[in-house]
């Protein structure tokens, strides 16, 4: 349910260093909360994004929600597939359904995360 | 001090219904209800109000002042500026007009109201046909702020803060535009018009990489059209969005529509399309975009579906673009529409089909360039800005135009705008408008009147 190799927000994004850099998406929890996702707004490459500041939009037959930067730094890769899939969120939040790659401004920010454990604690009652 | 009970006409109260209630409620007299009230913050008298009159003398009262208006019914109407006196033919607001569609307003119990979804659905197909765009809302509410909603819908689409506005663009327009995104922190800069026109040149030049839009309008303010197409890509090339304005969408009855030109988001006036002069309103804002711009897009949108049963039905879509759902972040604090003037120009615009459409623009375009070639030839008259024009034209004037209109006005005409208020530089500058409302003879009548109070004026 919550890999231990990834780092999570209180808003239920992911995050995992990848040669340097940030991958993010939404957790499982959030994703099935949400249930069918419908729409994601995600920024322009090139951008920047700010430590738990929203990034983007994402969108549900439930709810509208917005999308927390789990570290700051500039966007280098956005998920486009998820333009034509966004169902790739509920199906596989981990993997394809990834949404962000971030080059980190801020590498102590890592350190200010969730643990799994720390996470799993925090969803724990609703889980 | 209890006043006495007057019975009266509307109110359909007996004295036995009002003795019922009081006695249920456990109150011996209405004037209780009033005891918390102190006496010395009450009044304690009738209003010093003259005798109210009988129905009869009411009528004669109101249709006395109301006579009093120099309407386009009885005064023969050369003013366009904004608001058009087209033909409505009957069909129009005796469907419009019908209970189900006035009473129904606009749809909050949405699904409900399956044939005032439908009727929005038709409009904004129809709308999508005539602009040459893929996906319209369900209207807005006149011309201006659908053109400001045009601009926040570009700077989000864009993430820039800055907007190129032509000056041939409708000065009200304008203002509004102003008014409605400065708060928003958009900077609007004026793109000067060149001879009546907005030229891609000015455009290149005065783009940034902060542009969100360029808007223009077309046929613009001056009657004049603009290069879309080449304006179109003056704005890409910079990474903009062109925004197109429009305040008789009668015109793309014969013009190119700004889709198949490049246009990004067309917004306008609607108010042409069958709905009355309303005395400046309400109106009908017109809002078309692509279908990639859809959840950028501001108001409500009606979409066709299937039911359970896989019957044809009509829904509200994409709501969460809107303010009930999406709050703060919403694409526009716009939750409603002109449904009523939405539903006539859709029964005008079905009615007419695109050839009526067509009929009626070259007859626009006929009766304006022959009022317009009279008019030049009249002694110190002449175009402000050469050029091909739809159904409005700037004259140039040897007397300010306000005389002309005032001569004009007593002959049972209404003149043209002064542009003066709005152009310092055209403070001789008149703009005309000829519909295929005009006849011939009127437009003689105008050019020979106008000739007079010139030479009345020269002497």
């Amino acid at each position: 349910m919550f890999p231990e190799d990834l780092r999570y927000t209180k808003e239920h994004e992911w995050a995992r260093r990848e040669d340097g850099r940030i991958r993010v998406g939404i957790t499982r929890f959030a994703a099935d909360r949400l249930s069918d996702v419908v729409f994601i707004e995600l920024p322009r490459p090139g951008s920047t994004v700010t430590q738990m500041q929203t990034f983007g939009v994402i969108e549900s037959v439930k709810a509208v929600s917005d999308l927390y930067a789990p570290v700051s730094g500039t966007v280098v890769e956005v998920n486009t597939q998820l333009a034509e899939r966004p169902e790739l969120v509920n199906q596989d939040p981990y993997g394809a359904g990834w949404m962000l790659l971030l080059d980190p401004s801020d590498p102590t920010e890592w350190e200010r995360l969730l643990s799994a454990e720390e996470y799993r604690r925090l969803v724990g009652e609703e889980a | 001090m209890a006043r006495a009970w007057v019975p009266h006409r509307y109110l359909p109260l007996t004295e036995a219904d009002r003795a019922q209630m009081l006695a249920t409620i456990g109150v011996a007299s209405v004037e209780d209800l009033f005891a918390d009230i102190p006496a010395s913050v009450r009044l304690l008298r009738d209003l010093r109000l003259p005798p109210a009159p009988s129905d009869a003398e009411l009528l004669a009262e109101l249709r006395a002042l109301a006579g009093q208006n120099a309407d386009a019914d009885r005064y023969v109407c050369f003013l366009g500026a904004g608001a058009y006196d087209h033909f409505i033919p009957s069909v129009v607001w005796h469907l419009a007009g019908r209970a189900e569609f006035v009473t129904a307003y606009t749809p909050y119990q949405a699904e409900l109201m399956q044939g005032e979804l439908q009727a929005t659905y038709e409009y904004q197909s129809l709308l999508c046909a005539l602009t040459g765009m893929e996906v319209a809302n369900a209207s807005m509410y006149d011309g201006a702020s659908a053109t400001a909603e045009a601009a926040v819908m570009a700077r989000d689409l864009t993430r820039r803060g800055g907007i190129l506005l032509s000056t041939a663009v409708h000065p009200e327009y304008r203002q509004v535009l102003r008014t409605y995104t400065a708060p928003l922190g958009l900077t609007v800069t004026d793109l000067p018009h060149e001879g009546g026109v907005t030229t891609p040149q000015a455009v290149r030049d005065a783009l940034d990489g902060e542009t969100a839009a360029v808007v223009v309008q077309h046929p613009n303010f001056f009657g004049r059209l603009e290069e879309v197409q080449a304006l179109a890509e003056a704005a890409h090339a910079a990474g903009a969005l062109l925004v197109v304005a429009v305040a008789d969408p009668v015109a793309y009855g014969l013009l190119q529509p700004p889709g198949a030109l490049g246009a990004d988001i067309v917004a306008g006036e609607g108010q042409p399309l069958g709905n009355h002069l309303n005395f400046g309103g309400p109106y009908l804002g017109m809002l078309a975009t692509r279908e990639a711009f859809v959840r950028r897009m501001p108001g409500r949108l009606v979409g066709a579906t299937v039911d359970a049963r896989g019957r044809r039905g009509f829904v509200l879509t994409l709501q969460t673009r809107e303010q009930h759902i999406r709050r703060e972040r919403a694409t526009s604090n716009i939750c409603t529409n002109e449904a009523l003037n939405a539903l006539a120009a859709a029964v005008y615009m079905a009615a007419l089909g695109p050839h009526g459409l067509r009929q009626v623009a070259e007859a626009c375009v006929r009766k304006a360039h022959y009022a317009r070639e009279r008019l030049c030839a009249l002694p110190g008259f002449g175009l402000a800005f050469p050029g091909p024009t739809f159904h409005e034209f700037v004259l140039t004037c040897p007397l300010p135009p306000e005389r002309l209109n005032e001569g004009l006005q007593a002959r049972g005409i209404l003149g043209g705008l002064p542009l003066g208020p709005f152009y310092p530089d055209l403070d001789h500058g008149w703009l005309l408008c000829v519909t295929e409302m005009r006849t011939r003879a009127e437009i003689d009548r105008l050019v020979e009147a106008v000739a007079e109070i010139a030479e009345e004026a020269g002497r």
